[in-house]
């Protein structure tokens, strides 16, 4: 992993917690990463929870981020769609079309993206603000900031912010 | 006869990229691969992805809907 690899470059930041945003996030990370393009994909705010364990996970919490982990979504699979969401019918609605067009859902495009080594990079600092422990969100990531960020997306020539 | 064959049919976008990025990366330069696909925007997505990547789109052909691209790995 030299800092001077010749691999062409994506990166991806992931700021919504929507099924419908994620899922294009990973499609495209996915893609990028079959054209042999190094990706990362860096979590912020809202992003985070779509790499939550779907289980409990027992960590010291103070009050408000104690709240803010029953409030948020546990999870790739407990995500709420940007529109029609209609109170957790749609979310149910898009998985059963996804099916029936062989599409893959949120945790296969997870999978596949780790398999294919996407970089899969957590903001600390919007951890610490949503009261989210390394323990809680999924095996495999790495912990950054901006700095770690824009030293990926300065080389690389396809960013987005989704 | 291609070396390897890529059967992607049924499967969603981004999957039959995925699968033929796979089995290329098992081929020698010179090799060649037949990908079959019935996703609809396969033929924009192989003739953009086989150009980027560096290897050469030798055929591509359409008949009752699936698409067979023979690539050669360069």
């Amino acid at each position: 992993m030299g800092h001077e690899s010749q691999k062409e470059k994506t990166t991806i930041v992931l700021f919504s917690g929507d099924l419908d945003k994620a899922i294009a996030a990973f499609i495209i990370a996915n893609g990028a990463a079959a054209y042999d393009h190094d990706v990362t994909i860096f979590f912020t705010f809202w992003g985070l929870n779509t790499m939550r364990k779907d289980e409990v996970v027992k960590v010291k919490k103070g009050f408000l981020e104690k709240m803010f982990g029953w409030m948020m979504p546990r999870g790739a699979k407990k995500l709420g769609l940007s529109k029609m969401n209609m109170l957790g019918m749609g979310p149910e609605m898009i998985k059963h079309v996804m099916k029936k067009h062989n599409a893959l859902t949120l945790p296969q495009l997870i999978e596949l993206a780790q398999d294919q080594g996407v970089k899969l990079v957590a903001c600390t600092m919007t951890m610490d603000l949503l009261g989210l422990k390394q323990e809680e969100l999924i095996d495999g990531m790495e912990y950054a900031g901006v700095a770690a960020y824009l030293g990926d997306a300065t080389q690389a020539k396809v960013n987005l912010f989704i | 006869m291609a070396d390897i064959v890529v059967d992607t049919k049924g499967l969603a976008c981004p999957m039959p990229i995925v699968r033929a990025k796979k089995a290329l990366d098992t081929l020698k330069p010179g090799q060649t691969m037949e990908v079959l696909s019935t996703d609809k925007g396969s033929l924009q997505d192989f003739t953009a992805w086989v150009k980027q990547t560096g290897n050469e789109l030798v055929t591509h052909e359409v008949e009752n809907g699936v698409f067979k691209f023979l690539v050669k790995k360069l």
